[in-house]
């Protein structure tokens, strides 16, 4: 089957972000497709290449941009929702004459149309948060 | 094509909530799917009339439903006892509205393709 995804909450907020992460390696586990991840409200938090959290905790966002690499999962963090909270990749940046640079890798960032197409294309779409 | 269901439960002036999740009704009816709001527990809320949210620097989130009209987005639906239990009347919101009894709205879910929580 195919699954699309949704992510809403921060990964401090909540923990329906690591399991959405458990529910995808779940089904990738067992054969299934995750046709895109998409990160949207603080979701995108998710995304911060700069968070540093203690050793001894769970490093979520080094958790999904490894993901990314294994699975080839496409993870896709909405733009407006991004600037909103201060994630800004350094293309988008320069634009805005700021100096920012904080998506983390396998990450990228795009528009609300990813999100319409992942939930056209997917048998089943599942918001986490 | 497919049938959307966008089911709000949270209040109004909640974050960003209500503003982002109308983006993404607007976008999924800007790529011409079929798509229906259900407005349940304190989601009623977010439709209420003489909304005066300005003085605390916030939008009128009744205000920017009325934009869906443009996009064709005219089934609004919501649950008789989450305006009831909340001192409300469909005349007390911004936009016509189609009720339904909680009993029967797991059978308004099912003829969707996809519900999307918000």
């Amino acid at each position: 089957m195919k699954f699309a995804i949704q992510v809403n909450t921060s990964p401090y907020q909540s923990n329906a972000g690591h399991t959405a992460y458990q529910f995808i390696n779940a089904a990738l586990a067992q054969g299934h497709q995750v046709f895109r991840v998409f990160f949207y409200h603080d979701g995108v938090y998710h995304a911060f290449k700069y968070a540093t959290p203690p050793d001894d905790e769970l490093q979520f966002t080094v958790q999904w941009s490894e993901l990314a690499r294994r699975y080839q999962v496409d993870l896709v963090v909405c733009i407006s929702a991004a600037q909103r909270r201060g994630l800004l990749c350094s293309d988008e940046a320069k634009r805005q004459g700021k100096q920012d640079d904080d998506l983390a890798d396998g990450f990228r960032i795009s528009g609300l149309g990813q999100l319409v197409e992942a939930t056209l294309e997917a048998d089943r779409f599942i918001v986490f948060g | 094509m497919k049938n959307y269901l966008f089911v709000l439960r949270k209040p109004a002036h909640n974050g960003a909530l209500v503003q982002e999740m109308l983006d993404i009704i607007l976008t999924t009816a800007a790529f011409d799917q079929k798509v229906s709001i259900l407005l349940l527990d304190d989601g009623v809320f977010q439709l209420k009339n003489d909304q005066h949210p300005e003085n605390a620097g916030m939008k009128d989130t009744a205000a920017i439903f009325k934009a869906l009209e443009i996009y064709d987005v005219n089934n609004i639906y919501t649950e008789v006892e989450s305006l009831q239990e909340r001192g409300l009347k469909s005349g007390d919101l911004c936009l016509p509205v189609q009720t339904f009894y909680r009993k029967d709205i797991a059978g308004l879910m099912k003829r969707f393709d996809v519900v999307f929580a918000g």
